[in-house]
């Protein structure tokens, strides 16, 4: 059996769709789910731009096969704004503080950062620099991005609370 | 960048899964976590007829204290290890060594038998369970049977592990409340694979000697190496500075490091040196001892 089916709750909605057993799970989200936000960089566990939730939690989906998600949650970027298509606060954050430059990497860096906030809502500096060390920004752009999460922090905390 | 075809096997026990291996031997390819086959495998580096995933076998996730070792279960992931009490309280040099592997994303993902079977001589947890003496308990169709850390390494990448077999469990050795510890290591960046890196564990006596020493170095060689005899010659000696050095000139002439574009051998074999003295500085500390 070369082929497979398989059902994956994406971003909320559950899909049941035939994959090829060798299919990534990066590729799977983007060209047969057609959820182009989730990006490619090194396709090796490098780079993590293509980072997403694996049952709410960060994970690289180009380490994963889609078969092996099978019954899981995936949650991408698109899954980020609301309906009326208001921003989510980290990406609100990254928009005020400049933190997006050719914006090739954000999507990975979100997801990252949205599991990471949820685990530790009021991180130090150090902390953010650790929890993105995973992801690689080649316009550099390390600096906003870490006031970014400081301010979605602050944000999320305030919606919280 | 896309893996070849391969079949693809989805056990739901332990014994379907090593049925699996026993009928299709070196066409198969077991995957756990897959954060280190699937670069493997997305580069054609490896091109199995068959992959077995066992990531849904019951039963193989498990951390135990017995009989002086933590127990730990093949597909135990990484940031369980971080999470574990059992690991803070019985071996704290562990969950040390644990945080140095990859990033979150990697160690949310990657599995203890995964990272022991795929033997990188970087890589942390082959080096605590040198450092330590650990054990590996293999499975195949006929029973299984319990390695040496030592007998299961061979040289990068390549264990003793055959065709027919896989890890069920990795244990390792118990440290004593009284003993010191510590788990240093150099990258090139947070995350990044270790330079080198180092495993000490150190246990004082009444008078501030050595009484008890493990000590390990990864990189340095094709396999976590031991420094045995950098560990026999620190027995009952009184733990001071000048032994820190004498300890970690040793350890740099017991390796034999390769150069590569990271790091040439020669930088690796001085970093043997420095981190064998921070480690066994920090474990000396953490036992009780002076230093400083």
């Amino acid at each position: 059996m070369k082929t497979m089916e398989i059902t994956v709750t994406v971003n909320g909605k559950k899909r049941t769709e035939t994959v090829e057993t060798r299919m990534l799970l990066s590729d799977f989200i983007r060209e047969q789910l057609r959820l182009t936000g989730t990006h490619l960089g090194c396709e090796h566990g490098v780079c993590g731009a293509c980072t997403v939730l694996v049952n709410g939690k960060a994970a690289r989906s180009c380490l994963m096969l889609a078969v092996q998600a099978d019954g899981f949650a995936i949650d991408t970027v698109e899954s980020l704004a609301r309906e009326d298509g208001s921003l989510h606060p980290l990406q609100q954050a990254f928009s005020d503080n400049h933190a997006l430059q050719c914006g090739f990497c954000t999507p990975g860096f979100m997801m990252t950062l949205v599991d990471f906030l949820q685990e530790n809502p009021n991180p130090s500096e150090g902390e953010i620099r650790e929890a993105i060390s995973g992801n690689l920004c080649r316009c550099t752009g390390y600096a906003n991005i870490v006031k970014a999460v400081e301010q979605a922090s602050q944000a999320l905390a305030k919606q919280g609370g | 960048m896309k893996p070849a075809s391969f079949e693809y096997l989805r056990p739901a026990s332990l014994e379907e899964a090593l049925q699996y291996l026993a009928d299709l031997g070196e066409d198969a390819k077991i995957i756990a976590g897959g954060q280190s086959l699937i670069p493997v495998l997305n580069m054609r580096l490896s091109t199995p007829k068959y992959l077995i995933d066992i990531g849904r076998v019951e039963g193989l996730s498990y951390i135990r204290e017995e009989d002086g070792y933590l127990a730990i279960g093949a597909l135990t992931r990484h940031v369980e290890l971080e999470q574990s009490p059992l690991v803070a309280k019985h071996c704290p040099l562990l969950l040390e060594a644990v945080k140095w592997i990859g990033h979150a994303q990697i160690r949310q993902r990657g599995t203890v038998g995964g990272s022991i079977a795929h033997a990188d001589p970087s890589a942390e947890l082959p080096c605590v369970l040198a450092a330590l003496r650990g054990e590996i308990v293999i499975a195949h169709a006929d029973g299984e049977e319990t390695l040496a850390a030592e007998e299961f390494f061979l040289t990068y990448l390549l264990t003793s592990l055959q065709p027919d077999q896989m890890i069920k469990e990795v244990r390792f050795p118990v440290i004593s409340n009284a003993a010191g510890y510590a788990f240093t290591e150099v990258a090139r960046r947070h995350g990044d694979f270790a330079l080198v890196e180092v495993a000490a564990v150190v246990e004082l006596n009444e008078n501030q000697e050595i009484a008890l020493a493990r000590l390990a170095a990864g990189g340095a060689n094709p396999v976590p190496c031991v420094l045995e005899s950098v560990e026999d010659f620190l027995i009952g000696k009184a733990a001071d500075n000048s032994l820190l050095e004498e300890a970690g000139e040793m350890a740099s002439e017991s390796v034999d490091p390769d150069g590569d574009l990271h790091g040439s051998a020669s930088y690796r074999r001085s970093l043997v040196k420095t981190l064998t003295k921070r480690a066994l500085q920090t474990a000396i500390q953490r036992a009780g001892g002076i230093s400083r």
